[in-house]
């Protein structure tokens, strides 16, 4: 306890402890920018210019992905002498508000919510992306992708990664054994389903638990169906609420969800009855699929994550999904999916460089070989999407019969999205009348 | 006549402590203790299992099979430690932020708390009472309202009426473990001062008066009087303090960021489960990590701790 007794000796100590903090702040400084002029520095021409300059990302992607992320513009910081200082975080959501409000934001967020990026640019938070960016943006991606970063006709950011919500899992092996093939309409899907209960397999694993999040997965079957039996345009009307949340089409679509989520029959294999999917989290839902417990399961392209690291995800192989098929033939192929959009808060030319470096083709081609990722640029060339669930995405993303429509929870306000739909799925889940349900939601809209 | 008329002195202490000292030495209490000390440990022993099961059985199946099926494996410990991609752990580095981030951020509020109480219970001058009032008041108030005011205090100064104040601090990288110190030690000061006062306003005016009257100044007698006296309770304060800043993540998410210069421990292991949460085998043996500097300080201190406790309040 000499510390204590002797109270200048902790001084010392703190006053060493910063002294050696502050002198490894000044050894880390390295100037690496003298690489410009070498050949393969060539295609980063345009963002040449800004050598010795720090740009700061913040998004919530973390852990292995972060670190393919930031090998993914390694080069481009070489070449260009960018210093990308990038940090995720799970809190994102929340430490953004936070940081944006103490007058430190980043220099460039990945917000994957158009809801959250319509609030900060509604705010005056976020800068207008340049010319450039706007240009590259528009030349890689569809104009469905970017109206959900304009605001008031200001264009704030290109997507960058993206995932596709409409897929059923399944496993290759069983369908092989049992004779069933991949079902291309939604009556093919219930032929499936019923031949699967008589088989005695429970043909779905469903489970909507995700912590403070539980339900979302119920949201996304909503939209799913919501987007097969009615046009695109509906369901923008219904996300951005110009009709009704309670509006009849989309208790048609709920109830025709429930055909399937509150079907004893059909759920929940491996866990017990429907009320299990309330209480089966999300990150083991289709895991019993593998075990042969059950047959589907619908979940995003994510998912892919999720399975142990010996079973192979592939069309031949131990695990695969296919696209959640259409139910009305005239509403073509509706994608569900959802993808983070790079928005800045700052314009300093450093930014805006990144900014637009990370919309450009060469950029998403740089990420993309470096495996686990899908995004909806139109320059991503298929020879460089290795993983085969990875590639059906991009197949899908790319098809120009596909009508892409983003994640509807997240495009509506927070205490909806991310609050009573979730809340009143897990209700309805739980026995809840649907209509009873989808009024609370609608009471709850924010006016 | 060679009864003996009482057993008063066995039988019935004279101090309420003693009695209860007493009733609490009885059979039953000291099963039921054994008891409630097995319920409380039952899921960090659960925790310990799990540690040490291979990913595909922590995730299947639950840590009590693992006595029907042992199967054991250090391969979480390796990767949370040694993992060479910055994925996998690396805990050595944010391990050693978490104690840049804690020594500072407990000697800082120690040595101001100490000072203080001596200051507002020994020093005579006008509005004492009102400033320790105001102090003990600021007890109440959330450290979340201050989070946002603080952090534009640092990135964007003080300013009144478009005049600066008070610059911006600028600081980036590692300086940013000042923002973190400094705002441990603010939201640590109501509490602390709150304690150690009540403690040094115990001590006997007799030995303040016979110090002063020897010619001691406030200085020294703050220094050879004071401080020997109140160890227990700075021990204890201290103990609170470091297991609250080594545990804290929201200060250190704000003020540190989650870079890999400041981020302590808190704020890796809140990652290490992956983007989609698919890596939470790795949180088991990631907590054990963490725990163990805070568990050797707490085993070590412990005594200390209790004494601190109780000078406090019984005195039996």
């Amino acid at each position: 306890m000499a510390v204590f007794v002797r109270p200048r000796k902790a001084f010392v100590l703190a006053g060493v402890l910063s002294l050696a903090v502050g002198a490894t702040a000044c050894g880390s400084d390295d100037g690496d920018s003298g690489r410009a002029d070498s050949p393969e520095c060539a295609v980063y021409e345009q963002y040449q210019g800004n050598s010795d300059t720090e740009v700061s990302i913040y998004a919530s992607i973390r852990d292995a992905e972060a670190d393919l992320l930031e090998q993914s513009w390694e080069q481009f910081a070489d070449c260009t002498g960018i210093e990308i200082d990038y940090e995720g975080s799970g809190e994102f959501e929340a430490q953004l508000q936070v940081r944006v409000d103490g007058g430190n934001a980043p220099d460039i967020a990945f917000i994957p919510q158009p809801g959250l990026l319509n609030r900060f640019a509604q705010a005056g938070k976020l800068k207008p992306a340049s010319a450039e960016t706007k240009a590259m943006a528009e030349e890689n991606y569809a104009a469905d992708w970017l109206q959900y970063s304009t605001v008031n006709g200001e264009f704030y950011g290109a997507p960058l990664g993206s995932n596709v919500k409409s897929f059923v899992w399944y496993s290759p092996k069983m369908f092989q054994e049992q004779g069933w093939s991949v079902p291309t309409s939604w009556d093919d899907l219930i032929k499936l389903s019923d031949r699967a209960a008589a088989d005695g397999i429970t043909p779905w694993c469903v489970g909507i638990e995700s912590g403070d999040a539980t339900g979302w997965p119920a949201t996304d079957w909503i939209e799913d169906v919501l987007l097969r039996t009615q046009t695109p345009e509906v369901y923008d009307q219904w996300t951005t609420h110009a009709i009704p949340f309670n509006d009849q089409r989309v208790v048609d679509a709920v109830d025709r969800a429930g055909t399937i989520l509150r079907n004893d029959t059909y759920v929940n294999g491996g866990y017990g009855g429907v009320k299990s999917i309330a209480t089966t989290s999300f990150q083991e839902a289709g895991l019993p699929i593998l075990q042969g417990e059950c047959a589907l399961h619908r979940q995003a392209s994510f998912y892919a994550n999720q399975w142990p690291e010996e079973s192979e995800v592939a069309e031949d192989g131990d695990i695969f999904a296919f696209y959640f098929p259409p139910i009305d033939p005239a509403k073509g192929n509706p994608v569900l999916g959802g993808g983070e959009f790079t928005v800045a808060f700052d314009d300093r030319p450093e930014v805006q460089a990144v900014q637009t470096y990370l919309a450009s083709g060469e950029y998403a081609n740089s990420r993309a070989k470096l495996g686990n990722w899908v995004s909806a640029n139109t320059k991503l060339d298929l020879a460089n999407v290795t993983n085969p669930i990875d590639r059906l995405s991009v197949e899908l993303l790319q098809d120009e019969r596909t009508v892409f429509r983003f994640d509807g929870s997240d495009l509506m306000p927070a205490a909806v999205g991310a609050g009573t739909f979730w809340k009143e799925m897990v209700s309805w889940i739980s026995g809840k009348d649907t209509a009873a349900a989808l009024a609370a939601i609608e009471s709850s809209w924010p006016s | 006549m060679t009864t003996t008329p009482t057993r008063a002195g066995t039988d019935a202490p004279a101090t309420i402590a003693g009695r209860v000292r007493r009733r609490l030495n009885t059979r039953w209490a000291t099963a039921a203790s054994i008891v409630i000390a097995i319920v409380w440990t039952i899921p960090t022993f659960g925790l310990l299992i799990s540690s040490f099961r291979p990913e595909d059985q922590i995730k299947t199946t639950g840590w009590w099979t693992f006595f029907a099926d042992p199967q054991l494996t250090l391969e979480n410990y390796e990767q949370v430690l040694f993992g060479r991609s910055s994925s996998t752990g690396q805990l050595a580095s944010y391990f050693l932020n978490s104690i840049v981030i804690t020594l500072p951020s407990v000697l800082f509020p120690l040595a101001f708390a100490a000072l203080a109480a001596y200051a507002l219970a020994w020093i005579n001058f006008r509005g004492r009472d009102w400033i320790y009032i105001g102090i003990f008041a600021l007890q109440i108030v959330p450290l979340q309202m201050a989070l946002v005011p603080l952090l534009s205090f640092f990135s964007q100064g003080v300013g009144i009426g478009g005049i600066d104040l008070l610059p911006a601090w600028n600081l980036d990288d590692e300086q940013r473990f000042i923002q973190v110190w400094f705002a441990h030690t603010c939201f640590a000061l109501p509490l602390g001062v709150f304690l150690l006062h009540n403690f040094v306003s115990q001590l006997p005016r007799d030995l303040m008066e016979a110090a002063r009257v020897d010619g001691a100044t406030h200085p020294k007698i703050f220094r050879t009087i004071v401080l020997p006296l109140i160890t227990p309770a700075l021990a204890a304060y201290g103990i609170f303090q470091f297991l609250w800043v080594w545990n804290d993540l929201l200060v250190a998410l704000i003020f540190a960021g989650g870079g890999d210069e400041t981020a302590p421990l808190t704020v890796r292991l809140a990652e290490l489960a992956g983007t989609r949460g698919n890596e939470w085998q790795r949180l088991t043996s990631g907590a054990f990590v963490a725990i163990v500097v805070p568990l050797l300080v707490f085993l070590s201190l412990q005594r200390y701790f209790v004494r601190g406790l109780l000078a406090g309040s019984v005195k039996g």
